[in-house]
């Protein structure tokens, strides 16, 4: 398969990314690639310049501070599955990063491609809206809760670039996820996060046209953290994805168990 | 069209290709190196499986410029001296292979798995083949293999130590 043609430019800095992506107005951000090779080789995606941001150093970091750990945009899936400090200070992260696609893919793919394309059925999504994550653009900061927006889409601006995701370190969280045998994509995939002020924040991924919180869920953990507490509460099937792996009503129930799994590892 | 130029298999290579040439055909039809396959062509299978410095990636899911400057290693890269590697040695000895089309992919993630893991157990070594099918599904043999060349490898590196 042969995408269309496109000019292929290297960024060094993120100011030079930015002024490329200024001037070209068809032009896309290109970092692991995993997914936006695979949209341009089935002709779904057809930019007309390629902006090659992965070999800038300065968004290739994990730093692990005493609340948070904030990971650069260009840091690979393999990186953050492998931190030590990251499975140190939120192990939940680190697993989740150890589960995406398979080993080559993990190699390519980054953190800033996963959060900044939000695939329906990506992972990230889920552990940056439930540990209420900061995400950190050349332009601002936005907060989880206001950056995802709807499938494949976000608050990110054209000319914006992702730079960094902040993740506050929670007092417990886990991430468990049903995945399409094939594809490794999550079918249903739950964050559970207590974080250190107490909140505790439910996010889903997989099910729906886009990641979503469980209020009810969140609302009866924080009575009882426990997994009998969501065993009950199920989320409406109207409006949840269906396709030939599973149907809305089948996603529906895994978000129950993913989220029952879940908290039983967290509690 | 841009000027690329890189390592393969230790030879410095400097060719023009289109921005758009994806790794495994820039290696396949302009290098000539077939010994690395196309099997499903959208990331999944795992028979274009080469080493970009150092590292395991899919190369129907790059683009030839991405590796300007790289260090690429294909399976043709692997023996060295006229000797296999040792992973394609246990390979053949396991019958590691049914068809043989994806071997190329096995063996070259079978390498990178034994140098960040070492000697493993059976479901280590099929957790980490899960970017590669087998389309005769001869899995048993392929861990067999693996696991065979990650007890040699780590033994003779032992030795060594």
């Amino acid at each position: 398969m042969i995408p269309y043609q496109f000019n292929y430019k290297r960024a060094t800095s993120v100011a030079e990314a930015e002024e490329m992506l200024r001037d070209s107005p068809e032009g896309k951000l290109l970092a692991g690639g995993q997914t936006l090779i695979a949209a341009m080789k089935m002709r779904l995606a057809n930019p007309s310049d390629l902006i090659d941001i992965s070999g800038i150093k300065d968004l290739n970091y994990i730093r692990v501070g005493p609340d948070a750990i904030a990971i650069g945009a260009a840091t690979t899936h393999f990186e953050v599955a492998t931190s030590r400090e990251v499975a140190g200070a939120i192990s939940a992260l680190a697993h989740l990063a150890s589960i995406i696609g398979d080993p080559a893919v993990r190699h390519k793919g980054t953190l800033g491609g996963s959060v900044a394309n939000n695939d329906p059925a990506a992972d990230y999504p889920a552990a940056v809206l439930a540990l209420n994550a900061t995400i950190t653009t050349n332009k601002r900061s936005i907060a989880a809760d206001d950056f995802f927006t709807g499938m494949f889409s976000t608050a990110l601006e054209d000319s914006e670039i992702l730079t960094e995701v902040s993740f506050p370190i929670p007092q417990k969280s886990s991430y468990k996820k049903f995945q399409n045998p094939a594809s490794r994509y999550a079918m249903a995939g739950a964050f559970v996060a207590k974080l250190k002020d107490g909140s505790i924040r439910v996010a889903i991924t997989g099910a729906g046209p886009c990641v979503f919180r469980v209020p009810e869920m969140e609302a009866a953990l924080a009575k009882n953290f426990t997994a009998e507490a969501v065993a009950q509460i199920a989320v409406d099937a109207s409006g949840l994805n269906s396709d030939i792996h599973g149907s809305a009503e089948y996603r529906a129930n895994l978000v129950t168990v993913m989220a029952k799994r879940a908290v039983a590892e967290a509690a | 069209m841009t000027v690329v130029s890189l390592t393969v298999n230790g030879n410095p290579v400097q060719v023009e290709t289109e921005d758009r040439t994806l790794l495994v055909y820039f290696l396949r039809e302009q290098l000539r190196l077939t010994g690395t396959h196309i099997g499903c062509d959208t990331s999944q299978c795992g028979a274009c499986v080469v080493h970009v410095d150092g590292k395991a990636v899919k190369s129907c899911s790059m683009f030839a410029v991405q590796a300007q400057g790289a260090q690429v290693t294909t399976i043709e890269g692997l023996a060295k001296d006229g000797k296999l590697h040792p992973v394609q040695e246990a390979f053949r000895d396991n019958h590691g292979l049914q068809c043989g089309f994806c071997t190329p992919g096995m063996i070259m993630t079978a390498v990178d798995m034994i140098r960040r893991k070492g000697a493993m157990d059976r479901d280590t070594i099929r957790h980490e083949l899960e970017g590669n099918i087998c389309r005769c599904t001869g899995y048993v043999n392929i861990v067999s293999a693996i696991e065979d060349a990650s007890r040699r490898m780590t033994e003779s590196a032992e030795k060594a130590a």
